[in-house]
């Protein structure tokens, strides 16, 4: 479904990413771990299209397609979906209607007429529940006033109602409670499908105890050192990056 | 994104931009008394109307034309401009649509204001004003039901002279400044209304302007008196056809609130801004001026401005009654090369008044745009109050935004709030819309619309749908 080869991305003339190839398949969920400062985030930035980040070398497919040279909407439409970090603040426009137009302009971009309101608004509530979230969430400013856990739901929530082929999530456990993060985890589990892949960014191995990945990678200095199973996220976990830096090395 | 790419996108055509072949009945260019006095005779004004025109023209003679404004355009030649411009048949003017030149009507399907419809539909009583002559006034007997007088300012100087002399030029005085007296001598036309005590006018008044003959300044005349706990909404909307040569558009518009009365103004303004170098657009030399005389009563303003390659604008509320309330809201877009200095002024006179400013600039292209605010509290303003939010957000690296405000506190037990922020549209906003499948446009639309959010929602709602389409045809691509 994505295939990463050999990718070296470079940031204000600094290369953060030097030679990272990674293959993703429908159906898999894989982790990307790494110590900070590694390109953990780079690497969902660059394929969601973010400005800034200069390819200098590699390839980016995703279902055949030249990643590289699709607009940012168009990465989005063919379903390549990001979940952020730190997801701005969007005052005077409804979550609702961001979530309206997203739906619609992607189903768009697909030949599809807009989803009928009705039909819209029993969708978004029932995942609106998932998230267990409260209907005047729809009503607020996008992320407006938001705590760090809304944030995250609200992001775990356009997924749900977007449905997208492949789901990047960059450091969606930072800043969550145990509760929190529960919530966001069941989310995260119920898009695991068939047909669809997972890409978690994450710098703690507490997340994948929630959402049990198919792979780990560690990325450490621009470029994927290991890759295991769940269990290679333990052992991280327990001996840290230096370990695995050593043994790479 | 890339600059480039991002002015590419911000250059648009006018959409507005025809004109309708109607014949004129122009005076040559030119302004000293003989032009005045054709104007009143035209009229058929009373003598007493062209004294005051001619009193107005001769201190206009002595003054000068402000540079204060943080606007850059070359010297008006106040000779070259025509002062008087009428559709072809003034003397049998339309008594009903179907006499209404067809043309004319076309003319407004073609800017979406299908006159009929929106009247009968919108309950909108609409007095258009097409150059400097009235052509049509509708819902005039509902209104007249209600006591509630709505005409040209021309019929009101014959019809309600009283009225007239008792409150024109009574916020406005005709020396004011350089563009008011020079309005005071050569205006052709605007609107009057007048609502009796404890009125509530029945329906929302509305006029459409709109600027066609080549070189004719237009210089609209409004005066709007609301007695005791009387209320009207009044909506301004305007349009000009494209033009090679700058029009100057100098209005003036006063509004009288006495004991309860509310009057609230909300202005569309979508006049040509000119061409990508600023060749051709509309100077737009505004006095608004509400007077709340009476206790308790209170003036809102409302504006989305949009248009004109020059704008120089301050609507204000001067608070004399006790415990009356001004209010400002108001969104400002500039694009290309356009030019806007503009802002409000609240003179707080009596005691416990309260006023409340929120301003939203929207910088795009190559433009500069000032926010200018004056709050300014007297002696007598005992526990006054203001409340001044000023917001500025621009769209690429070529523009300008600017805020000057001016506070003038004559009293201790004033309180005066002012928060002001200045942003660029979010790369991060965008590219958090985008990637999420919006698109670049409409997420720039979406950012912009919901920056404003605070101000159209003070607009009456079928206006507040028209300003959010005008705001999203002026940025139509204006990315950053």
């Amino acid at each position: 479904m994505l295939q990463v080869t050999d990718l070296h991305v470079t940031v204000e003339d600094k290369e953060i990413l030097k030679g990272l190839t990674l293959t993703i398949n429908a159906g898999e969920v894989h982790a990307i771990m790494g110590p900070n400062g590694a390109g953990k985030s780079t690497l969902s930035a660059v394929i969601a299209g973010k400005d800034g980040y200069e390819v200098t070398q590699g390839s980016i497919t995703f279902e055949g397609q030249d990643v590289l040279e699709m607009e940012i909407e168009e990465r989005a439409q063919a379903g390549l979906l990001l979940g952020f970090q730190y997801p701005v603040e969007i005052p005077g426009v409804k979550n609702i209607y961001l979530l309206k137009s997203a739906l619609n302009a992607q189903r768009k971009a697909r030949g599809l007429d807009d989803m009928p309101a009705p039909e819209f608004m029993k969708l978004v509530k029932e995942k609106l529940g998932f998230m267990k979230m409260d209907a005047s969430f729809l009503q607020r400013a996008v992320n407006e006033g938001f705590s760090g856990g809304e944030k995250k739901r609200n992001e775990i929530l356009q997924m749900l109602v977007l449905q997208p082929k492949l789901a990047m999530l960059d450091e969606i456990d930072s800043g969550l409670d145990i509760d929190a993060m529960k919530v966001v985890a069941d989310g995260v589990n119920s898009l695991r499908a068939q047909e669809r892949a997972i890409l978690l960014v994450t710098h703690y191995q507490r997340l994948l105890d929630y959402i049990v990945p198919d792979k780990v990678h560690v990325l450490v200095d621009g470029r994927i050192v290991k890759t295991g199973d769940a269990e290679l996220a333990k052992q991280l976990e327990a001996n840290g990056y230096e370990g695995i830096e050593e043994s790479a090395a | 994104m890339a600059t480039e790419e991002m002015e590419q996108l911000v250059r648009r055509e006018y959409k507005d931009g025809f004109v309708t072949d109607i014949e004129s009945d122009t005076l040559p260019p030119g302004l000293d008394e003989d032009t005045i006095a054709f104007i009143s005779k035209k009229k058929g004004e009373p003598e007493w109307m062209l004294e005051w025109r001619l009193d107005a023209y001769h201190q206009w003679l002595k003054m000068k034309e402000p540079s204060w404004a943080h606007l850059d355009y070359p010297p008006i030649d106040y000779q070259s401009i025509s002062y008087f411009s009428a559709p072809k048949r003034p003397e049998d003017g339309p008594q009903s649509l179907d006499e209404v030149d067809p043309k004319l009507l076309e003319t407004y399907e073609k800017l979406g204001i299908p006159l009929h419809e929106r009247a009968a539909l919108a309950g909108v009583a609409v007095d258009a004003v097409f150059d400097s002559v009235s052509v049509t006034t509708t819902f005039k007997k509902e209104l007249a039901e209600a006591g509630v007088i709505f005409c040209s300012i021309s019929e009101a100087i014959r019809d309600y002279p009283e009225l007239i002399k008792q409150y024109l030029g009574t916020v406005v005085p005709v020396a004011d400044n350089y563009f008011a007296a020079l309005n005071s001598a050569v205006f052709t036309d605007g609107s009057f209304v007048f609502v009796p005590e404890g009125v509530t006018c029945p329906m929302e008044l509305s006029t459409y302007f709109r600027i066609n003959a080549a070189n004719t300044g237009q210089f609209e005349r409004t005066l709007i008196v609301c007695e005791s706990r009387a209320q009207v909404s009044y909506l301004e909307g305007c349009t000009a056809p494209m033009r090679d040569e700058n029009q100057l558009h100098a209005a003036v518009v006063e509004l009288v609130a006495l004991d309860d009365a509310y009057i609230k103004y909300s202005t569309v303004q979508n006049w040509y801004p000119g061409d990508e170098d600023g060749k051709g657009g509309i100077y737009n030399f505004v006095t608004k001026r509400g007077d709340c005389r009476g206790a308790r009563s209170r003036i809102s303003w409302t504006q989305v401005e949009t248009g004109s390659a020059i704008t120089w604008k301050y609507p204000s509320c001067v608070l004399r009654g006790k415990d009356s309330i001004g209010e400002f809201y108001s969104v400002a877009v500039t694009n290309g090369r356009q030019q806007a200095d503009t802002g409000t002024k609240m003179i707080h006179i009596g005691e416990g008044t309260r006023s409340y400013i929120v301003a939203k600039g929207i910088s795009a292209g190559k433009s500069d745009q000032s926010y200018r605010g004056l709050v300014k509290i007297g002696p007598r303003a005992k526990g006054a109050r203001n409340f001044t939010q000023c917001d500025s957000l621009l769209i690429g690296d070529k523009c300008g935004a600017h805020t000057f405000p001016y506070q003038e506190i004559g009293n201790s037990t004033a309180t005066i709030e002012h928060e002001a922020t200045t942003s660029k549209i979010g790369e991060d906003q965008l590219f958090y819309c985008r990637s999420r499948g919006i698109t670049e446009e409409d997420a720039v639309s979406m950012i912009v619309n919901g920056f404003c959010k605070d101000v159209f929602q003070e607009l009456p709602m079928e206006f507040a749908v028209e300003a959010e389409a005008l705001l999203n045809v002026t940025l139509e691509g204006a990315v950053g």
